[in-house]
């Protein structure tokens, strides 16, 4: 089980590898990583502010209640902040469990906590100039079902 | 008490500034708002609307109600964007 909160890139491919090397009881690994998407080709680039010592506590916190909730064997959250390109990686979670079932449930909620429970704040620029992120209603409407 | 209050993302751009000391008597959350508005305009603009502010006390969310008592840091942010 583990949590990363880092400026630098990572390695989806390796990661996702590494992650699906499951000793033992493990059957099922599922694998999600959310990319800086450009709406209508006019982002430049994204920034991402956190809030350092706060974040890792929340995430470890989420991941915690998520391995109270299902079975899971492992679990893994990496999460970026900084300067981010159109098309970069911004964050991944991977959940492993004897059945796919509790994987697949995982990381839906990890995904679904992480994006209004984790102190990350996205900040877009395009040529008219950069602009907050608003957070979506269905954001957090999407607690409502866990 | 002194509290180490912290504002992140648009509440950080219109105060000004990261973070500071705050020498203050507020019981709760709101009280401090209250203190922290009457300051300047810039404070009092950028807790306007109090629907689009969170909270963390210590670096746990927190209500606008909870007590401040014992607490060491305060931070106020806009809903969070992550994922």
């Amino acid at each position: 089980m583990s949590v990363r909160v880092q400026q630098e890139a990572f390695d989806y491919g390796a990661e996702c590898a590494a992650f699906a090397a499951q000793p033992g009881s493990a059957g099922a690994v599922v694998t999600f990583c959310g990319i800086v998407r450009d709406n209508d080709g006019t982002l430049r680039g994204m920034e991402i502010e956190h809030y350092p010592g706060m974040t890792e506590r929340a995430l470890a916190r989420i991941e915690a209640e998520a391995r109270t909730r299902w079975s899971l064997t492992d679990a893994l959250i990496i999460h970026r902040h900084g300067p981010l390109m159109p098309g970069e990686m911004i964050m991944m979670v991977a959940t492993a469990s004897r059945h796919r079932a509790e994987a697949f449930a995982a990381a839906e909620f990890l995904m679904d906590y992480l994006k209004s429970r984790a102190p990350f704040w996205k900040k877009e620029q395009t040529a008219e100039g950069a602009a907050w992120v608003a957070a979506r209603d269905e954001d957090e409407d999407a607690l409502g079902r866990w | 008490m002194t509290l180490t209050v912290l504002y992140f993302a648009w509440l950080r751009e219109r105060i000004g500034l990261p973070r500071e000391s705050v020498e203050t008597s507020a019981a709760t959350v709101a009280d401090l708002v209250e203190e922290l508005r009457a300051r300047e305009e810039r404070y009092a603009l950028a807790f306007s609307d109090l629907k689009a502010v969170r909270v963390a006390l210590d670096q746990d969310l927190a209500e606008f109600d909870a007590p401040l008592a014992g607490v060491r840091e305060v931070a106020f942010f806009p809903p969070m964007t992550g994922g």
